[in-house]
């Protein structure tokens, strides 16, 4: 028969100052783990809810970053002309040709500044992305015209509407602030492509194109059909698959992050076994009794590695509340394919939560599994006699 | 004083198990917080080593991806205070196959003679030097790569461009030691030249600077900005240190992370700790009280309880900075590639004395509280306790 729970949650409370004090230990553990995966996910979110499965991005032969990439007007036209690209409301195929470069902006963070993607796009570039627009207007081709991404706007003091930054060969004026809805694309830079492209000594050489096909099958055959045609000599990629390769980014904080993360939890967990020990100690005599009025050895140990269970679980419900303001920080990442920053939010949501508490109950069992056992095997005896 | 420190010290191991999970938990704990103060040291306050401190690097003021002009290489020659200078040109490229990071080393394009110049703490045979300045299509490795990816002299490297158009086909004239350059490829910059277009031919992403002494480093640097301040190729010059530090802002907020996971470190052991303290003080209540009956004073008896918290926190400690030391090895294969300046990580005396003097905050901060309690509690109500 088990030893009912009220049992554990009575002396949780009654010695509470132990629990509170254990729980919150385990609950900064815990924290950091949330923190870290909060920030990979929120990273995650960034690059999965950009790229829509209908586009296909154009690349040069072998290229895995638009920054390092070449394409030419030349390849553009024959690109363009490819069957399975679905055409716009004017009936002109639904391509774009961009350029992209990177440009540096200070802010509080990087006073020494951090690099920008700035994207040179046609109009049809900008309709295809769906794009809100939250504040001014859309660039005017050939005027030295910016609209910012609205997490660029947020982080950069200088990228306001009204405002002028210096990059090129002249000021370039914010006239609009632009929204993806939490995507990559919030943290670039979008202008006049003809424009960007003769600011940047490279009229001709653009650096991709982006197309739309008509559904996702064409996108497929329009891969292949791309990357197989001699004249061109094209890497082409889906445009998730693009995003979702820059994940890399987030390595070398996830590999710290879990690093610190295991050793934290082997400290908690002898923090956890010192506690349970010593509540294993006090309750000698309880035990005993317990043991004569029949529970058994397993309704014991079952009962006190509850109790620990509780504890950290206890420990993973706080460290959830600790961490639940982190949700809205927004931060930015560098990135080495596209050398520029990709701003996001944190996101301690549901998932993350989970695995924290799996992690803390985790970190309970291991804990508690040893003073449980110690508990159990006490002779009655012994422990009715124990002081 | 310290003839009550036996006491304190037999006192620590009346409880082994207790002692021994919270003396376990504290070296955990010390030896992350170890980890991390020695990776804050090496990337925020790492001496530069002979070498870096002599050298600059100059590059444009916007962005690395944007070229400067090779004419400027003549005019910084002249700034008063520079030895040597050569062009320092990112390829980029891709060896073999991309996707796996095994094949990933810098590779740059130099100028022979002056390269040779400018490494001071480069060693290399006599024979192979020479072969490196006549021979057009040689390339130097560094010894790290070379036993990555088996490479002799002799052997032929073929890159494939990705900001250059084609490829370049490489032999490898020697293999050279320099603490500032690991995991690198070094070719002759003359010879991808003559392969570009004529308009790219004279861009160049960063020259190196070597200057006459470490004290000329800043001035050469504000001269040589002030020089092109206003031209269409304005420059940002600073010290290969510096010049590599700001990689690491590219990764995040570095800093912060690493302050706010010491900073949960830390609260974490405090818990622990005061809570085994408190645990221990609670069951030897009637104990003081035997203590003050003999003639001990209150201060005796919150210095020896406090001593023995310290005692267990040093300890704990003391350990943990061994197990430290032990793991930097094993960071410093991991992160070193992600960072450079973490490849010489180790456990150095001050990050020591911090990571004690934590030690030692946490032992008497943790046990305060109980030990004050405890010395104020009356004779008689001690005695009576029962614990």
């Amino acid at each position: 028969m088990a030893i009912p729970l009220s049992y554990n949650f009575r002396n949780l409370v009654v010695r509470k100052t132990t629990t509170v004090m254990t729980a919150a230990g385990i609950a900064m553990t815990v924290a950091v783990l949330l923190a870290v995966l909060g920030l990979v996910s929120g990273l995650q979110s960034a690059f999965a809810s950009t790229g829509d499965p209908l586009h296909v991005l154009v690349m040069r032969k072998g290229g895995n970053a638009e920054l390092t990439s070449l394409l030419t007007q030349q390849q553009f036209q024959i690109v363009k002309n490819f069957p399975g690209i679905a055409a716009g409301h004017d009936g002109q195929p639904l391509a774009s040709l961009e350029v992209v470069t990177v440009t540096n902006l200070p802010n509080a963070d990087n006073p020494n500044g951090m690099n920008i993607t700035i994207r040179g796009l046609s109009t049809r570039g900008v309709e295809m992305r769906h794009l809100k627009l939250i504040a001014g207007r859309w660039f005017q081709p050939g005027q030295r015209e910016i609209v910012v991404g609205k997490a660029t706007a947020k982080r950069y003091p200088k990228a306001q509407l009204g405002q002028q930054l210096r990059f090129g060969k002249g000021l370039w004026t914010v006239v609009g602030i632009m929204d993806s809805g939490g995507g990559a694309v919030d943290s670039e830079i979008f202008g006049d492509g003809a424009q960007v492209a003769s600011d940047f000594n490279r009229p001709d050489t653009y650096s991709s194109a982006l197309l739309q096909a008509t559904d996702e099958v064409t996108a497929a055959a329009l891969r292949k059909s791309l990357e197989g045609d001699r004249r061109l000599n094209v890497t082409v990629m889906s445009e998730k698959e693009y995003y979702a390769a820059q994940m890399i980014s987030a390595q070398p904080v996830k590999f710290l992050g879990i690093f610190v993360c295991i050793i934290m939890a082997i400290g908690s967990c002898f923090a956890a076994m010192n506690t349970m020990y010593a509540a294993v100690a006090r309750r000698a005599k309880e035990v005993g009794t317990l043991r004569i009025l029949g529970f058994t050895r397993g309704s014991i140990t079952l009962s006190f590695l509850i109790e620990s269970l509780l504890l950290s679980l206890l420990g993973g419900l706080l460290a959830c509340l600790i961490t639940l303001p982190l949700n809205g920080v927004t931060t930015g990442m560098g990135n080495f394919l596209t050398f520029s920053e990709t701003s996001f939010n944190f996101r301690v949501g549901p998932e993350v939560m989970a695995i924290g508490l799996v992690f803390s109950l985790i970190l309970g069992a291991l804990g508690g599994f040893l003073p449980a056992r110690h508990a159990a095997k006490k002779e009655i005896l012994t422990a009715l006699r124990d002081v | 004083m310290f003839r009550y420190f036996s006491l304190a010290f037999k006192n620590s191991l009346r409880n082994r198990r207790r002692s021994a999970l919270t003396i376990s938990s504290i070296a955990v704990s010390l030896c992350l917080l170890g980890i991390l103060i020695a990776m804050y040291h090496a990337l925020f306050y790492g001496e530069e080593t002979p070498g870096q401190a002599i050298r600059l690097v100059v590059r444009h003021r916007v962005s690395l991806t944007q070229a400067l002009p090779f004419a400027y290489e003549a005019k910084i020659r002249r700034v008063p205070g520079v030895k040597e200078i050569t062009v320092w040109n990112w390829y980029g490229g891709t060896y073999k196959d991309a996707r796996d990071q095994r094949n990933f080393f810098a590779r740059f394009g130099v100028e022979p003679k002056p390269f040779l110049t400018e490494r001071t703490q480069l060693s290399m045979p006599e024979d192979q030097r020479r072969a490196w300045v006549t021979d057009r299509t040689g390339c130097l490795v560094s010894r790290d790569l070379a036993n990555k990816l088996n490479f002799k002299v002799g052997d032929r490297i073929n890159l494939i461009g990705d900001i250059y158009p084609g490829e370049l086909d490489l032999k490898v004239v020697g293999i050279f030691e320099d603490p500032d350059a690991t995991n690198s490829l070094f070719f002759n910059w003359e010879y991808l030249r003559n392969t570009l277009p004529l308009g790219r031919r004279d861009l160049i992403g960063t020259f190196a600077v070597l200057a006459d002494s470490p004290q000329d480093v800043p001035h050469i640097a504000k001269a040589i900005d002030d020089m092109f301040a206003n031209s269409a190729y304005p420059t940002k010059t600073e010290s290969e240190g510096q010049f590599a530090l700001s990689f690491v802002s590219f990764l995040g907020n570095v800093k912060l992370f690493l302050m706010a996971i010491c900073a949960a470190v830390t609260f974490t052991i405090l818990l622990v700790s005061g809570n085994t303290m408190a645990m221990s003080v609670r069951e030897r209540i009637a104990e003081v009280g035997v203590l003050k009956t003999l003639g001990f004073n209150n201060d005796t008896i919150l210095g020896i309880i406090i001593g023995e918290a310290v005692s267990i926190a040093l300890i704990g400690g003391v350990i943990g900075l061994v197990f430290a030391s032990l793991l930097t090895l094993l960071v410093r294969n991991f992160a070193g590639n992600v960072m450079p300046q973490l490849r010489h990580l180790t456990i150095n005396p001050t990050t020591a004395l911090i990571a004690l003097g934590i030690a030692l905050l946490i032992g008497v901060v943790s046990s305060f509280i109980p030990a004050w309690n405890a010395a104020r509690t009356n004779i008689l109500d001690s005695l009576r306790y029962a614990g």
